[in-house]
Protein backbone atom coordinates (compact mmCIF):
# COMPACT_ATOMS: atom_id res chain seq x y z
CA UNK A 1 0.00 0.00 0.00
CA UNK A 2 2.67 2.22 0.60
CA UNK A 3 4.27 1.45 -2.55
CA UNK A 4 0.57 2.18 -4.21
CA UNK A 5 0.83 5.90 -2.36
CA UNK A 6 4.37 6.33 -3.51
CA UNK A 7 3.56 5.66 -6.87
CA UNK A 8 0.39 8.02 -6.55
CA UNK A 9 2.86 10.73 -5.64
CA UNK A 10 5.55 9.84 -8.22
CA UNK A 11 2.31 10.16 -10.88
CA UNK A 12 1.48 13.13 -9.28
CA UNK A 13 4.86 14.80 -9.86
CA UNK A 14 4.73 13.61 -13.07
CA UNK A 15 0.97 15.12 -13.45
CA UNK A 16 2.28 18.78 -12.22
CA UNK A 17 5.54 18.48 -13.79
CA UNK A 18 3.70 18.18 -17.71
CA UNK A 19 0.83 19.67 -16.83
CA UNK A 20 1.76 22.07 -19.97
CA UNK A 21 0.66 19.30 -22.49
CA UNK A 22 -3.29 19.73 -22.58
CA UNK A 23 -4.17 16.46 -23.80
CA UNK A 24 -2.60 14.58 -20.81
CA UNK A 25 -5.83 12.64 -19.00
CA UNK A 26 -5.43 11.28 -15.32
CA UNK A 27 -7.14 8.38 -14.81
CA UNK A 28 -7.77 7.55 -10.82
CA UNK A 29 -7.83 4.02 -10.09
CA UNK A 30 -8.33 2.31 -6.45
CA UNK A 31 -9.68 -0.32 -4.43
CA UNK A 32 -8.42 -4.01 -3.44
CA UNK A 33 -4.95 -4.94 -1.84
CA UNK A 34 -5.08 -7.83 -4.01
CA UNK A 35 -5.23 -6.28 -7.56
CA UNK A 36 -2.91 -3.51 -6.60
CA UNK A 37 0.11 -5.11 -7.85
CA UNK A 38 -1.54 -5.96 -10.84
CA UNK A 39 -3.33 -3.02 -11.34
CA UNK A 40 0.29 -0.65 -11.23
CA UNK A 41 1.58 -3.11 -13.58
CA UNK A 42 -1.09 -2.13 -15.90
CA UNK A 43 -0.85 1.41 -15.31
CA UNK A 44 3.26 1.29 -16.26
CA UNK A 45 2.61 -1.04 -19.06
CA UNK A 46 0.30 1.53 -20.20
CA UNK A 47 2.47 4.38 -20.63
CA UNK A 48 3.78 2.98 -23.46
CA UNK A 49 0.67 2.60 -25.09
CA UNK A 50 -0.69 5.95 -24.45
CA UNK A 51 2.16 8.46 -23.07
CA UNK A 52 -0.50 10.99 -22.54
CA UNK A 53 -2.69 9.12 -20.39
CA UNK A 54 -1.58 8.70 -16.99
CA UNK A 55 -2.58 6.35 -14.02
CA UNK A 56 -2.53 7.12 -10.57
CA UNK A 57 -3.21 3.79 -8.58
CA UNK A 58 -4.00 3.40 -5.00
CA UNK A 59 -4.84 0.39 -3.02
CA UNK A 60 -6.88 0.47 0.44
CA UNK A 61 -8.81 -2.29 0.40
CA UNK A 62 -12.20 -3.08 -1.66
CA UNK A 63 -14.21 -1.05 0.19
CA UNK A 64 -12.13 1.44 -0.25
CA UNK A 65 -12.32 1.53 -3.68
CA UNK A 66 -16.26 1.24 -4.30
CA UNK A 67 -16.74 3.96 -1.35
CA UNK A 68 -14.41 6.15 -3.65
CA UNK A 69 -16.83 5.05 -6.97
CA UNK A 70 -19.42 6.00 -4.67
CA UNK A 71 -18.70 9.31 -3.68
CA UNK A 72 -17.41 9.80 -7.00
CA UNK A 73 -13.72 10.37 -6.90
CA UNK A 74 -12.21 7.67 -9.02
CA UNK A 75 -12.83 6.56 -12.10
CA UNK A 76 -12.28 2.92 -11.70
CA UNK A 77 -12.69 1.00 -8.68
CA UNK A 78 -11.00 -2.43 -7.94
CA UNK A 79 -12.34 -4.80 -5.89
CA UNK A 80 -11.72 -8.62 -4.82
CA UNK A 81 -15.13 -9.16 -4.54
CA UNK A 82 -18.60 -7.81 -5.92
CA UNK A 83 -20.42 -4.99 -4.71
CA UNK A 84 -23.25 -5.37 -2.56
CA UNK A 85 -27.08 -4.49 -2.88
CA UNK A 86 -26.26 -1.91 -0.32
CA UNK A 87 -23.90 -0.25 -2.04
CA UNK A 88 -25.09 -0.37 -5.24
CA UNK A 89 -27.90 1.27 -4.14
CA UNK A 90 -26.00 3.79 -2.22
CA UNK A 91 -24.26 4.82 -5.71
CA UNK A 92 -27.30 5.05 -7.37
CA UNK A 93 -28.47 7.34 -4.81
CA UNK A 94 -25.30 9.59 -5.70
CA UNK A 95 -25.90 9.49 -9.43
CA UNK A 96 -23.49 6.88 -10.23
CA UNK A 97 -24.10 3.36 -12.12
CA UNK A 98 -21.49 1.17 -11.04
CA UNK A 99 -20.85 -1.11 -14.16
CA UNK A 100 -18.66 -4.24 -13.42
CA UNK A 101 -15.91 -5.70 -15.52
CA UNK A 102 -14.43 -9.50 -14.56
CA UNK A 103 -10.02 -8.41 -15.22
CA UNK A 104 -9.25 -11.94 -13.70
CA UNK A 105 -9.17 -14.71 -11.62
CA UNK A 106 -7.32 -15.05 -7.54
CA UNK A 107 -6.99 -18.42 -6.27
CA UNK A 108 -7.31 -18.01 -2.33
CA UNK A 109 -4.34 -19.90 -0.84
CA UNK A 110 -4.44 -21.77 2.23
CA UNK A 111 -0.60 -20.63 4.05
CA UNK A 112 0.75 -22.31 6.77
CA UNK A 113 4.20 -22.41 8.55
CA UNK A 114 7.06 -24.62 6.43
CA UNK A 115 7.86 -26.71 9.14
CA UNK A 116 3.87 -27.49 9.26
CA UNK A 117 3.67 -30.90 8.15
CA UNK A 118 0.24 -30.50 7.08
CA UNK A 119 -0.22 -31.08 2.83
CA UNK A 120 -3.83 -30.87 2.33
CA UNK A 121 -7.52 -28.95 4.13
CA UNK A 122 -10.52 -29.83 2.85
CA UNK A 123 -13.53 -27.27 3.33
CA UNK A 124 -15.02 -29.04 6.09
CA UNK A 125 -11.78 -28.91 8.02
CA UNK A 126 -11.77 -25.17 7.20
CA UNK A 127 -14.60 -24.41 8.61
CA UNK A 128 -14.00 -26.30 11.64
CA UNK A 129 -10.83 -24.24 12.22
CA UNK A 130 -12.65 -20.52 11.14
CA UNK A 131 -15.96 -21.21 11.89
CA UNK A 132 -18.24 -19.86 14.53
CA UNK A 133 -19.03 -22.97 16.99
CA UNK A 134 -16.14 -24.77 14.96
CA UNK A 135 -14.61 -27.31 17.13
CA UNK A 136 -11.07 -27.41 16.12
CA UNK A 137 -8.80 -25.43 18.15
CA UNK A 138 -5.16 -27.21 18.54
CA UNK A 139 -3.30 -28.98 16.17
CA UNK A 140 -4.08 -32.48 17.42
CA UNK A 141 -7.73 -32.49 16.99
CA UNK A 142 -6.46 -32.25 13.41
CA UNK A 143 -3.83 -35.44 13.89
CA UNK A 144 -0.67 -33.30 13.01
CA UNK A 145 1.81 -32.43 15.45
CA UNK A 146 3.66 -29.00 14.59
CA UNK A 147 7.61 -28.54 15.18
CA UNK A 148 8.47 -25.45 17.39
CA UNK A 149 4.18 -25.26 18.24
CA UNK A 150 4.62 -26.37 21.98
CA UNK A 151 0.90 -25.00 22.59
CA UNK A 152 -1.10 -27.28 19.63
CA UNK A 153 -2.99 -23.84 19.75
CA UNK A 154 -4.35 -23.03 15.72
CA UNK A 155 -3.05 -19.11 15.93
CA UNK A 156 -5.69 -18.41 13.20
CA UNK A 157 -4.96 -15.28 10.75
CA UNK A 158 -7.35 -13.22 9.50
CA UNK A 159 -8.24 -10.35 7.60
CA UNK A 160 -9.71 -6.97 8.33
CA UNK A 161 -13.64 -7.55 7.96
CA UNK A 162 -14.39 -5.79 5.71
CA UNK A 163 -11.78 -6.81 3.20
CA UNK A 164 -12.57 -8.54 -0.30
CA UNK A 165 -10.42 -11.09 0.77
CA UNK A 166 -12.48 -12.01 4.18
CA UNK A 167 -15.47 -11.66 2.63
CA UNK A 168 -15.20 -14.07 -0.03
CA UNK A 169 -13.46 -16.67 1.94
CA UNK A 170 -15.88 -16.61 4.61
CA UNK A 171 -18.42 -17.19 1.53
CA UNK A 172 -16.41 -20.27 -0.10
CA UNK A 173 -15.55 -21.87 3.06
CA UNK A 174 -18.39 -21.06 5.65
CA UNK A 175 -21.24 -20.21 3.47
CA UNK A 176 -23.29 -17.56 3.77
CA UNK A 177 -25.31 -18.26 6.79
CA UNK A 178 -21.91 -18.83 9.17
CA UNK A 179 -19.65 -16.30 10.81
CA UNK A 180 -16.03 -16.45 11.53
CA UNK A 181 -14.95 -17.27 15.21
CA UNK A 182 -14.00 -14.22 17.30
CA UNK A 183 -9.87 -14.22 17.81
CA UNK A 184 -8.51 -14.84 14.83
CA UNK A 185 -5.70 -11.95 14.22
CA UNK A 186 -7.42 -9.50 11.89
CA UNK A 187 -4.35 -8.16 9.66
CA UNK A 188 -4.14 -5.30 7.64
CA UNK A 189 -2.75 -6.64 3.91
CA UNK A 190 -2.65 -9.35 1.88
CA UNK A 191 1.08 -9.45 2.93
CA UNK A 192 0.83 -8.73 6.29
CA UNK A 193 -0.87 -12.45 6.61
CA UNK A 194 2.14 -14.46 4.62
CA UNK A 195 4.67 -12.46 6.69
CA UNK A 196 2.90 -13.44 10.06
CA UNK A 197 2.27 -16.99 9.01
CA UNK A 198 5.77 -17.31 7.94
CA UNK A 199 7.50 -16.17 10.94
CA UNK A 200 4.60 -17.93 13.18
CA UNK A 201 4.83 -21.96 13.49
CA UNK A 202 1.33 -22.52 14.77
CA UNK A 203 -0.66 -20.36 12.66
CA UNK A 204 -2.59 -20.66 9.55
CA UNK A 205 -3.83 -17.84 7.34
CA UNK A 206 -5.41 -17.19 3.81
CA UNK A 207 -4.08 -14.54 1.51
CA UNK A 208 -3.95 -14.27 -2.20
CA UNK A 209 -2.04 -16.89 -3.95
CA UNK A 210 0.35 -14.74 -5.54
CA UNK A 211 1.72 -12.83 -2.14
CA UNK A 212 3.03 -16.86 -1.79
CA UNK A 213 6.96 -16.50 -0.94
CA UNK A 214 10.07 -19.28 -0.99
CA UNK A 215 9.21 -19.20 3.06
CA UNK A 216 5.65 -20.44 3.05
CA UNK A 217 3.77 -23.46 2.70
CA UNK A 218 0.34 -23.64 0.56
CA UNK A 219 -1.79 -27.16 1.17
CA UNK A 220 -3.79 -28.24 -1.40
CA UNK A 221 -7.87 -27.98 -1.31
CA UNK A 222 -9.90 -30.67 -1.35
CA UNK A 223 -13.91 -29.94 -1.04
CA UNK A 224 -15.06 -32.62 0.48
CA UNK A 225 -13.05 -35.43 2.40
CA UNK A 226 -11.60 -37.86 -0.33
CA UNK A 227 -12.02 -35.76 -3.10
CA UNK A 228 -9.47 -34.89 -5.54
CA UNK A 229 -6.75 -32.35 -3.84
CA UNK A 230 -5.91 -29.16 -6.00
CA UNK A 231 -3.16 -26.85 -5.39
CA UNK A 232 -3.89 -23.12 -5.82
CA UNK A 233 -2.38 -22.13 -9.59
CA UNK A 234 -3.04 -20.22 -12.24
CA UNK A 235 -3.94 -23.36 -14.15
CA UNK A 236 -6.42 -24.56 -11.64
CA UNK A 237 -8.01 -21.04 -11.05
CA UNK A 238 -8.49 -20.94 -15.02
CA UNK A 239 -10.37 -24.18 -15.14
CA UNK A 240 -12.47 -23.89 -12.03
CA UNK A 241 -11.21 -26.94 -10.18
CA UNK A 242 -9.80 -24.85 -7.56
CA UNK A 243 -12.53 -24.49 -4.72
CA UNK A 244 -11.55 -21.19 -3.48
CA UNK A 245 -10.86 -18.66 -6.26
CA UNK A 246 -12.56 -15.90 -7.06
CA UNK A 247 -13.29 -13.28 -9.98
CA UNK A 248 -11.94 -10.00 -9.78
CA UNK A 249 -13.40 -6.94 -10.58
CA UNK A 250 -13.14 -3.56 -11.71
CA UNK A 251 -16.30 -0.57 -11.72
CA UNK A 252 -16.44 1.93 -13.50
CA UNK A 253 -19.81 4.61 -13.42
CA UNK A 254 -21.65 3.74 -16.34
CA UNK A 255 -20.13 2.70 -19.54
CA UNK A 256 -16.66 4.53 -19.97
CA UNK A 257 -15.61 6.95 -22.47
CA UNK A 258 -12.45 8.11 -24.12
CA UNK A 259 -9.47 7.42 -22.19
CA UNK A 260 -10.86 5.12 -19.31
CA UNK A 261 -12.59 3.04 -22.02
CA UNK A 262 -9.49 2.50 -23.92
CA UNK A 263 -7.73 1.49 -20.80
CA UNK A 264 -10.41 -1.05 -20.07
CA UNK A 265 -9.90 -1.84 -23.52
CA UNK A 266 -6.65 -2.49 -23.15
CA UNK A 267 -6.71 -4.63 -20.04
CA UNK A 268 -8.89 -7.10 -21.46
CA UNK A 269 -6.81 -7.27 -24.89
CA UNK A 270 -4.19 -10.63 -25.04
CA UNK A 271 -1.35 -8.13 -23.66
CA UNK A 272 -3.12 -6.73 -20.55
CA UNK A 273 -4.58 -10.49 -19.64
CA UNK A 274 -0.51 -11.68 -20.20
CA UNK A 275 -0.09 -9.09 -17.72
CA UNK A 276 -2.12 -9.88 -14.38
CA UNK A 277 -1.29 -13.85 -15.56
CA UNK A 278 2.46 -13.13 -14.77
CA UNK A 279 1.43 -11.61 -11.68
CA UNK A 280 0.33 -14.78 -10.45
CA UNK A 281 -3.16 -14.53 -11.30
CA UNK A 282 -5.61 -15.97 -14.16
CA UNK A 283 -6.39 -14.17 -16.75
CA UNK A 284 -10.54 -13.67 -16.92
CA UNK A 285 -10.00 -15.87 -20.74
CA UNK A 286 -7.72 -18.43 -21.59
CA UNK A 287 -4.76 -16.25 -23.34
CA UNK A 288 -1.45 -17.50 -24.60
CA UNK A 289 1.02 -15.45 -23.63
CA UNK A 290 4.58 -16.10 -24.74
CA UNK B 1 -22.35 71.28 19.79
CA UNK B 2 -21.27 69.20 16.12
CA UNK B 3 -17.38 69.40 16.01
CA UNK B 4 -16.03 70.63 12.54
CA UNK B 5 -14.78 68.34 10.14
CA UNK B 6 -11.22 69.26 10.92
CA UNK B 7 -11.85 68.24 14.61
CA UNK B 8 -13.43 65.13 13.79
CA UNK B 9 -10.44 64.17 11.82
CA UNK B 10 -8.00 64.97 14.58
CA UNK B 11 -10.09 62.91 16.92
CA UNK B 12 -10.31 59.97 14.83
CA UNK B 13 -7.33 57.55 15.44
CA UNK B 14 -7.88 55.27 13.14
CA UNK B 15 -4.90 55.41 11.31
CA UNK B 16 -3.58 52.31 9.76
CA UNK B 17 -1.69 51.60 13.39
CA UNK B 18 -5.23 51.68 15.01
CA UNK B 19 -6.32 48.75 12.17
CA UNK B 20 -3.24 46.52 12.16
CA UNK B 21 -4.05 46.77 16.25
CA UNK B 22 -7.78 45.43 16.02
CA UNK B 23 -6.70 42.60 13.15
CA UNK B 24 -4.09 41.46 15.83
CA UNK B 25 -6.43 41.68 18.52
CA UNK B 26 -8.97 39.42 16.99
CA UNK B 27 -6.02 36.85 16.04
CA UNK B 28 -4.55 36.90 18.94
CA UNK B 29 -8.57 36.34 20.74
CA UNK B 30 -9.05 33.39 17.88
CA UNK B 31 -5.62 31.99 18.46
CA UNK B 32 -6.78 31.99 22.42
CA UNK B 33 -10.23 30.13 22.00
CA UNK B 34 -9.14 27.99 19.21
CA UNK B 35 -8.70 24.72 21.25
CA UNK B 36 -12.57 25.10 22.54
CA UNK B 37 -13.56 25.94 18.58
CA UNK B 38 -11.62 22.75 17.58
CA UNK B 39 -12.62 20.49 20.39
CA UNK B 40 -16.79 21.54 20.27
CA UNK B 41 -16.01 20.99 16.65
CA UNK B 42 -14.58 17.32 16.77
CA UNK B 43 -17.20 16.53 19.55
CA UNK B 44 -19.68 17.43 17.20
CA UNK B 45 -18.78 16.09 14.12
CA UNK B 46 -18.42 12.75 15.60
CA UNK B 47 -21.73 12.62 17.07
CA UNK B 48 -23.77 14.07 14.26
CA UNK B 49 -21.95 10.59 12.27
CA UNK B 50 -23.05 8.50 15.19
CA UNK B 51 -25.82 9.73 16.57
CA UNK B 52 -28.05 8.19 13.51
CA UNK B 53 -26.94 4.56 15.00
CA UNK B 54 -27.38 5.30 18.77
CA UNK B 55 -31.11 6.34 17.91
CA UNK B 56 -31.76 3.55 15.75
CA UNK B 57 -30.32 0.15 15.97
CA UNK B 58 -27.72 0.62 18.96
CA UNK B 59 -28.31 -1.61 21.75
CA UNK B 60 -26.22 -0.63 24.91
CA UNK B 61 -26.34 -3.92 26.55
CA UNK B 62 -24.63 -5.73 23.55
CA UNK B 63 -22.48 -2.77 23.22
CA UNK B 64 -21.31 -3.68 26.82
CA UNK B 65 -21.85 -7.08 27.28
CA UNK B 66 -20.90 -8.86 24.29
CA UNK B 67 -17.61 -9.54 22.87
CA UNK B 68 -19.04 -10.39 18.95
CA UNK B 69 -17.90 -7.26 17.10
CA UNK B 70 -19.06 -8.58 13.60
CA UNK B 71 -20.33 -5.96 11.90
CA UNK B 72 -20.01 -7.28 8.43
CA UNK B 73 -21.74 -10.11 8.90
CA UNK B 74 -24.20 -11.51 6.11
CA UNK B 75 -26.43 -12.15 8.46
CA UNK B 76 -26.50 -11.18 11.26
CA UNK B 77 -24.36 -8.34 12.41
CA UNK B 78 -23.76 -7.12 16.02
CA UNK B 79 -21.72 -4.66 17.58
CA UNK B 80 -20.22 -5.77 20.93
CA UNK B 81 -17.62 -3.71 21.77
CA UNK B 82 -16.83 -5.16 25.56
CA UNK B 83 -13.38 -7.07 24.28
CA UNK B 84 -12.78 -4.02 22.49
CA UNK B 85 -12.69 -1.81 25.59
CA UNK B 86 -11.22 -4.59 27.80
CA UNK B 87 -8.53 -5.08 25.10
CA UNK B 88 -7.76 -1.21 25.12
CA UNK B 89 -8.28 -1.64 29.58
CA UNK B 90 -5.54 -4.51 29.61
CA UNK B 91 -3.21 -3.07 27.16
CA UNK B 92 -3.01 0.48 29.20
CA UNK B 93 -3.13 -1.32 32.56
CA UNK B 94 -0.15 -3.15 31.62
CA UNK B 95 1.44 -0.15 30.09
CA UNK B 96 0.83 1.63 33.67
CA UNK B 97 2.65 -1.08 35.64
CA UNK B 98 5.90 -0.76 33.16
CA UNK B 99 5.95 3.14 33.29
CA UNK B 100 4.70 4.40 36.23
CA UNK B 101 7.92 2.97 38.41
CA UNK B 102 10.26 3.97 35.32
CA UNK B 103 9.18 7.48 34.72
CA UNK B 104 8.60 8.24 38.41
CA UNK B 105 11.85 6.85 39.29
CA UNK B 106 13.34 8.98 36.36
CA UNK B 107 11.74 11.79 37.58
CA UNK B 108 12.86 11.44 41.01
CA UNK B 109 16.48 11.32 39.65
CA UNK B 110 16.36 14.34 37.28
CA UNK B 111 14.30 16.60 39.62
CA UNK B 112 16.01 15.55 42.66
CA UNK B 113 19.59 14.20 42.89
CA UNK B 114 21.16 14.69 38.98
CA UNK B 115 22.92 17.82 38.63
CA UNK B 116 24.79 20.11 36.04
CA UNK B 117 25.31 18.23 32.53
CA UNK B 118 23.81 15.13 33.66
CA UNK B 119 20.50 16.42 34.33
CA UNK B 120 20.43 18.78 31.17
CA UNK B 121 21.60 15.78 29.07
CA UNK B 122 19.09 12.99 30.85
CA UNK B 123 16.45 15.65 30.15
CA UNK B 124 16.39 16.44 26.23
CA UNK B 125 17.13 12.77 26.22
CA UNK B 126 13.74 11.60 27.56
CA UNK B 127 12.26 14.52 25.70
CA UNK B 128 14.36 13.01 22.09
CA UNK B 129 12.25 9.51 23.49
CA UNK B 130 8.75 10.92 23.51
CA UNK B 131 9.56 12.51 19.75
CA UNK B 132 10.00 8.85 18.48
CA UNK B 133 7.06 8.05 16.07
CA UNK B 134 4.37 6.10 17.61
CA UNK B 135 4.76 3.64 13.80
CA UNK B 136 8.39 2.76 14.53
CA UNK B 137 7.44 1.71 18.23
CA UNK B 138 4.68 -0.01 16.25
CA UNK B 139 7.48 -1.86 13.93
CA UNK B 140 9.88 -2.82 17.22
CA UNK B 141 6.52 -4.38 18.53
CA UNK B 142 6.16 -6.35 15.54
CA UNK B 143 9.74 -7.16 14.37
CA UNK B 144 11.93 -7.19 17.49
CA UNK B 145 9.73 -7.99 20.47
CA UNK B 146 7.50 -10.27 18.25
CA UNK B 147 9.90 -13.42 17.76
CA UNK B 148 11.85 -12.55 21.55
CA UNK B 149 8.23 -13.28 23.50
CA UNK B 150 7.62 -16.19 21.22
CA UNK B 151 11.35 -17.18 22.11
CA UNK B 152 11.19 -16.29 25.72
CA UNK B 153 7.94 -17.27 26.88
CA UNK B 154 7.64 -20.34 24.38
CA UNK B 155 3.97 -19.11 23.56
CA UNK B 156 2.48 -19.58 20.05
CA UNK B 157 2.38 -15.56 19.26
CA UNK B 158 3.91 -12.58 20.40
CA UNK B 159 1.53 -9.95 19.14
CA UNK B 160 -0.08 -9.85 22.92
CA UNK B 161 -1.16 -7.89 25.85
CA UNK B 162 2.60 -7.84 26.74
CA UNK B 163 4.19 -7.27 23.77
CA UNK B 164 1.79 -3.90 23.19
CA UNK B 165 2.12 -3.12 27.00
CA UNK B 166 5.65 -3.08 27.10
CA UNK B 167 5.58 -0.51 24.17
CA UNK B 168 2.75 1.50 25.24
CA UNK B 169 4.88 1.65 28.90
CA UNK B 170 7.55 2.97 27.23
CA UNK B 171 5.63 5.07 24.78
CA UNK B 172 4.07 6.89 27.97
CA UNK B 173 6.67 7.30 29.83
CA UNK B 174 8.45 10.41 28.76
CA UNK B 175 5.51 12.46 28.96
CA UNK B 176 4.68 11.45 32.38
CA UNK B 177 8.16 12.00 33.23
CA UNK B 178 8.17 15.13 32.19
CA UNK B 179 5.20 15.91 33.87
CA UNK B 180 5.88 14.21 37.44
CA UNK B 181 9.31 16.15 37.03
CA UNK B 182 7.88 19.44 37.07
CA UNK B 183 5.47 18.58 39.76
CA UNK B 184 8.32 17.51 42.09
CA UNK B 185 10.08 21.01 40.95
CA UNK B 186 7.04 22.93 41.43
CA UNK B 187 7.62 21.59 45.48
CA UNK B 188 9.32 24.98 47.19
CA UNK B 189 12.72 24.33 48.27
CA UNK B 190 12.10 25.56 51.36
CA UNK B 191 10.16 22.49 52.21
CA UNK B 192 13.43 20.53 51.21
CA UNK B 193 15.67 23.04 53.30
CA UNK B 194 13.45 22.70 56.56
CA UNK B 195 13.33 18.83 56.62
CA UNK B 196 16.98 18.92 56.09
CA UNK B 197 16.97 21.70 58.97
CA UNK B 198 15.14 19.03 61.29
CA UNK B 199 18.44 16.68 60.59
CA UNK B 200 16.37 14.26 58.03
CA UNK B 201 18.34 12.20 55.39
CA UNK B 202 17.73 12.61 51.68
CA UNK B 203 15.82 9.83 51.45
CA UNK B 204 13.81 11.08 53.95
CA UNK B 205 13.12 14.38 52.76
CA UNK B 206 11.85 12.75 49.63
CA UNK B 207 9.53 10.21 50.59
CA UNK B 208 8.30 11.79 53.83
CA UNK B 209 8.30 15.98 52.22
CA UNK B 210 8.45 15.91 48.72
CA UNK B 211 6.83 13.12 47.33
CA UNK B 212 3.39 13.72 49.54
CA UNK B 213 3.77 17.19 48.93
CA UNK B 214 3.88 16.71 45.01
CA UNK B 215 1.56 13.84 44.96
CA UNK B 216 -1.82 15.56 43.15
CA UNK B 217 0.93 16.58 40.30
CA UNK B 218 2.61 13.02 39.95
CA UNK B 219 -1.26 11.74 39.92
CA UNK B 220 -1.68 14.35 37.14
CA UNK B 221 1.01 12.59 35.50
CA UNK B 222 0.39 8.83 35.58
CA UNK B 223 -3.78 9.97 34.38
CA UNK B 224 -1.91 12.03 31.21
CA UNK B 225 -0.20 8.38 30.58
CA UNK B 226 -3.31 6.58 30.71
CA UNK B 227 -5.33 8.80 28.48
CA UNK B 228 -1.99 8.66 26.05
CA UNK B 229 -2.61 4.89 26.61
CA UNK B 230 -6.12 5.47 25.59
CA UNK B 231 -6.00 6.99 22.71
CA UNK B 232 -2.96 5.14 21.14
CA UNK B 233 -3.38 3.91 18.07
CA UNK B 234 -0.73 2.95 15.24
CA UNK B 235 1.81 1.27 17.35
CA UNK B 236 -1.62 -0.78 19.76
CA UNK B 237 -2.70 -2.13 15.74
CA UNK B 238 0.86 -3.32 15.45
CA UNK B 239 1.61 -4.88 18.48
CA UNK B 240 -1.41 -6.41 19.77
CA UNK B 241 -2.40 -9.03 17.42
CA UNK B 242 -5.44 -7.24 16.31
CA UNK B 243 -7.70 -10.46 17.70
CA UNK B 244 -10.91 -9.97 19.18
CA UNK B 245 -10.52 -11.80 22.43
CA UNK B 246 -11.90 -11.40 26.24
CA UNK B 247 -8.03 -11.37 27.59
CA UNK B 248 -7.71 -14.20 30.30
CA UNK B 249 -3.76 -13.97 30.58
CA UNK B 250 -0.83 -11.60 29.21
CA UNK B 251 -0.22 -13.81 26.46
CA UNK B 252 -3.71 -13.53 24.77
CA UNK B 253 -3.70 -11.25 21.61
CA UNK B 254 -6.11 -8.27 22.13
CA UNK B 255 -7.50 -5.99 20.04
CA UNK B 256 -8.22 -2.18 21.08
CA UNK B 257 -10.99 0.79 20.35
CA UNK B 258 -9.08 2.75 18.72
CA UNK B 259 -6.31 0.19 16.10
CA UNK B 260 -10.49 -1.26 15.17
CA UNK B 261 -11.59 2.39 14.06
CA UNK B 262 -8.20 2.57 12.27
CA UNK B 263 -8.47 -0.52 10.75
CA UNK B 264 -12.42 -0.53 9.43
CA UNK B 265 -13.35 2.89 9.06
CA UNK B 266 -11.20 3.00 5.69
CA UNK B 267 -13.25 0.77 4.12
CA UNK B 268 -16.46 1.02 5.24
CA UNK B 269 -19.35 3.20 3.05
CA UNK B 270 -19.95 6.51 4.50
CA UNK B 271 -23.43 6.47 6.26
CA UNK B 272 -23.91 2.88 6.52
CA UNK B 273 -24.21 0.99 10.06
CA UNK B 274 -20.38 -0.51 10.28
CA UNK B 275 -19.73 3.32 9.68
CA UNK B 276 -22.05 4.81 12.29
CA UNK B 277 -20.92 2.53 15.02
CA UNK B 278 -17.56 3.25 14.57
CA UNK B 279 -18.11 6.73 15.24
CA UNK B 280 -19.63 5.16 18.34
CA UNK B 281 -16.74 4.02 19.27
CA UNK B 282 -14.79 7.02 18.53
CA UNK B 283 -17.81 8.96 20.97
CA UNK B 284 -17.02 6.83 23.82
CA UNK B 285 -13.12 6.77 23.53
CA UNK B 286 -13.59 10.37 23.24
CA UNK B 287 -15.90 10.78 26.44
CA UNK B 288 -13.23 8.45 28.29
CA UNK B 289 -9.91 10.72 27.50
CA UNK B 290 -12.01 13.70 28.00
CA UNK B 291 -12.79 12.29 31.86
CA UNK B 292 -9.60 10.94 32.49
CA UNK B 293 -7.67 15.02 31.47
CA UNK B 294 -10.33 16.70 33.31
CA UNK B 295 -9.34 14.38 36.42
CA UNK B 296 -5.78 15.03 35.34
CA UNK B 297 -6.53 18.87 35.20
CA UNK B 298 -8.67 18.84 38.55
CA UNK B 299 -6.28 17.10 40.15
CA UNK B 300 -3.49 19.67 39.17
CA UNK B 301 -5.82 22.23 39.69
CA UNK B 302 -5.82 21.34 43.42
CA UNK B 303 -2.21 21.39 44.22
CA UNK B 304 -2.11 25.06 42.88
CA UNK B 305 -5.48 26.64 44.75
CA UNK B 306 -3.85 25.14 47.91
Amino acid sequence: MKKATLTLMLFALVACGRSDSPSRTLIQNKGSDTLVNVAQAWAEAYKDVDPNAAIAVTGGGSGTGISALINGTVDIANASREMKDSEVEMAQQNGVEPKEWIVGYDALAVYVHPDNPADSFNLAQLAEIYGEGGSFETWDQLGITVPGCDSREIVRVSRQNNSGTYVYFREAVLGTERDYKLGSRDMHGSKDVVDLVENTPCAIGYSGFAYATDHIKMPCISTTEGAECVAPAVQTAVDGSYPVARPLFMYTNGEPTGAVAEYLDWIMSDVGQCIIQKKGYAPARSVSCE
Amino acid sequence: MRASPADQTILDRRNLDWYIDKVVQVLVFVGGISAIIFIIGIFVFITREGIGFIFSSWDPIEFFTSPRWAPTSSHNPTYGALALILGTASVTGLAMIVAVPFSLGAAIYIGEFASGKTRESLKVLVELLAAIPSVVWGFIGLSILNPLIIQWFNVPIGLNVLNAGVILGLMAAPIMTTIAEDALKAVPDTYREAAEAMGAARWQVIFKVVLPAAKPGLLAAVLLGVGRGFGETMAVLMASGHSINIPTSIFDSVRALTATIAAELGETAHGSDHYQALFVLGIFLFLITFLINLTADLVVRGIRNR
